[in-house]
């Protein structure tokens, strides 16, 4: 991983070297930092496909850098000081854990933007940008809580921050909505990515009796686990995941950011980027949900795709009080919606969900 | 907490399951320690096993294949380690570090237009009549292959080691090189035969990795497991058999943790998390008796 971060960093050293010898007003640089390989297939590999069609929409007005596999650590502010130091006015750094990393290096250039992908922290230079993941979890939550059979749903979470422990409470709602007998094990991997660890996970989940898998990881070895086991249902995250459909792959939630990274490149361009707070969901088109196959019938099928477009329109909210937290105390009052500061920072179980958050 | 939705007979065969890649890598290691050379790029070799035995079987269509495939290329990497080391008297530490960095890189490199594609599969065998015991039959007789190669490698090292000439000869260059080459025999052959088996051992282990236990290839999906094998090398006092014991134990706590944080056990997940590597170090280090061979990590050159 070191000698491809350093490959990777001097890669780019000679890039902007040589295009240091073009005139000053040469393409706009965009740095993309990554946590995972361009090729896992999931989270890393949608928004490289947003960088790929920044280039295709800017052509030669843009020119962009990135480095993959990067650690949620020191390392991460290095490839970050590089790539400003080298000339780029524009860095995307596209995981939680680059947070606080983004915010230091970005008082180290105030020339230079930056946007953080589902961070809280933002500064002058810095802005933040999400997705409603959550939406699509609601949905995933309608699909499986009537596909499962054994009334058991396994689902590989990564790490206790707002942004998973959001999709977990999204999913159970809709889960017992339709099926009051619904219950999660969930299990925390620790890990973004390691297919090992997921496809282990996903088997013990499996040998517990889940007939449905959802996970918050990145690759598709829970996939795979799944199709080996023949009769367990799984949701594409991040990406389509498509290769693994009709079965047991049944639908997705696919992050699109080609839309926002293009109009990020040209508000810089023009000169009229500011820092900001982006959290757009299904209606705005951050949030895809993947086809969903025939092998959930036809009538859920229907019903989840009408859940799909009242959250599209607005008409509804996933998180819709009646809610209690999991001790049993009140949330949400009757027809009462969470508001956007407590989901941010959303950091406890709604009621029915069993274990504790890791802390 | 609900316990009684672990099913042991389960947890037992998953086990057996999990401990294989590092098994596999550690044996071979094993050997390559006990002719007295330290080669810390098991985890290099690994994925680079992992990653050739990937490409020759998707490309064959037969996994036997990308094992052998898997094999070669975990041998062949060594091979630069062991001319180096061997012949041009570099220090083992840093060229063994170096090899780590040089394999990780190397396999992203080779893997490029293998993601997202699948390999053939490993049926499991079910082992006529055996298969068919109740508990003990789903435990240890319906696993893929590769399992039964694992054990049988392993064996077979033991009695290399305890039963053969040549396995005396090995053990004399790992114990006292000088010694073993004023008998006459050639202490640099030797070591390089080793270092050979250790490679391929550690890309058999690798593939299992990319072929059975996930089954795909991703960039950097040993994730460590290389530097597992060469701690339980030093832990299980370079005996195969504790090696196994080893490897049972670190893969076993490995599927209970996950099995406990399932059934929702209210262990605090970063405990479970730690588990593996604190239970097989405790084990292993309160049963040690044994001792490193002699020259081991030392370079040897006759005119010395």
């Amino acid at each position: 991983m070191t000698i491809k971060t350093l490959l990777a960093g001097a890669g780019i050293a000679l890039a902007l070297g040589t295009a240091a010898f073009a005139d000053a007003h040469g393409p706009t640089k965009l740095g993309f930092v990554y946590v995972g390989p361009v090729g896992d297939g999931g989270w890393t590999y949608e928004h490289n496909k947003g960088r790929l069609a920044v280039e295709a929409h800017f052509g030669d007005a843009v020119e962009t850098v990135f480095v993959e596999s990067v650690p949620e650590g020191p390392d991460a502010e290095r490839v970050m000081t590089q790539m400003a130091l080298q000339g780029a006015d524009l860095i995307f750094t596209t995981s939680f854990g680059f947070m606080d990393p983004t915010i230091n290096v970005a008082a180290k250039f105030p020339d230079v933007k930056f946007e953080h992908a589902t961070g809280y922290k933002r500064a002058d230079n810095v802005s933040t940008y999400s997705a409603r993941f959550y939406e699509g979890r609601a949905i995933q939550g309608h699909i499986a809580g009537q596909m499962t059979q054994s009334n058991i749903i396994g689902y590989i979470a990564s790490y206790p921050i707002p942004e998973v422990i959001r999709g977990i409470n999204s999913a159970f709602v809709h889960a017992r909505e339709v099926n009051p007998d619904v219950e999660f094990k969930i299990i925390w991997a620790y890990t973004w990515f390691d297919p090992a660890k997921e496809a282990e996970s996903a088997k013990v989940l499996i040998e517990q009796g889940a007939d449905v898998i959802l996970q918050h990881t990145d690759s598709t070895a829970p996939q795979a686990a799944a199709q080996a086991a023949g009769d367990v249902v799984t949701f594409g995250q991040a990406s389509d995941m498509a290769e693994f459909a009709p079965f047991p792959r049944v639908s997705s939630i696919i992050d699109d950011w080609a839309p926002y990274y293009i109009a990020r490149t040209q508000a810089v361009i023009d000169g009229t980027w500011e820092s900001k707070d982006t959290w757009d969901g299904i209606g705005p088109g951050m949030v895809g949900i993947g086809e969903i196959t025939d092998a959930v019938p036809a009538e859920i099928k229907a019903s989840a795709e009408a859940l799909r477009d009242r959250i599209a329109s607005g008409e509804y909210h996933p998180f819709t009080g009646p809610l209690n937290k999991q001790d049993g105390s009140a949330w949400l009052a009757a027809g009462e919606t969470a508001d956007d500061g407590t989901l941010a920072g959303m950091n406890f179980y709604v009621e029915g969900l069993t274990g504790e958050i890791p802390q | 907490m609900d316990l009684s939705a672990i099913n042991p007979i389960l947890l037992l065969a998953s086990l057996m399951v999990a401990a294989t890649p590092i098994m596999l890598a550690a044996i071979g290691e094993l050997v390559v320690e006990r002719a007295g050379v330290l080669n810390l790029g098991v985890e290099g070799m690994m994925i680079t096993g992992a990653v050739c035995g990937f490409v020759v079987a998707v490309n064959t269509g037969s996994p036997w294949l990308g094992f052998l495939g898997a094999a070669v290329g975990g041998a062949l990497l060594s091979l630069i380690f062991g001319v180096l080391t061997q012949v041009l008297l570099s220090n083992q530490v840093a060229t063994g570090l170096a090899l780590t960095l040089f394999g990780l890189g190397l396999s992203a490199l080779m893997g490029q237009g293998y993601i997202g594609v699948r390999a053939p599969g490993f049926t499991d065998l079910h082992i006529p009549l055996l298969a068919d015991i109740p508990v003990i039959g789903p435990i240890v007789f319906q696993h893929d292959p590769m399992v039964y190669v694992g054990l049988g490698i392993v064996a077979a090292v033991w009695a290399f080691l305890t039963y053969s000439r040549a396995g005396l000869i090995l053990r004399a260059v790992g114990e006292n090189h000088e010694a073993a080459h004023a008998l006459g025999y050639h202490v640099v052959r030797v070591r390089l035969l080793a270092i050979m088996f250790g490679g391929g051992c550690a890309g058999l282990g690798g593939a299992y990795l990319s072929l059975v236990r996930v089954p795909q290839w991703t960039e950097g999906m040993t994730a460590g497991a290389g530097w597992i094998a060469l701690a339980i090398v030093v832990f299980a006092s370079w005996r195969p058999w504790r090696l196994l014991l080893g490897a049972y134990l670190f893969g076993g706590v490995t599927v209970l943790q996950l099995n406990l944080q399932a059934a929702g056990v209210a262990v605090p997940v970063e405990y479970l998390s730690m588990s593996p590597y604190l239970a097989t170090i405790a084990v292993l280090v309160i049963m040690r008796t044994g001792r490193a061979p002699g020259s081991l990590a030392q370079s040897f050159h006759a005119s010395r």
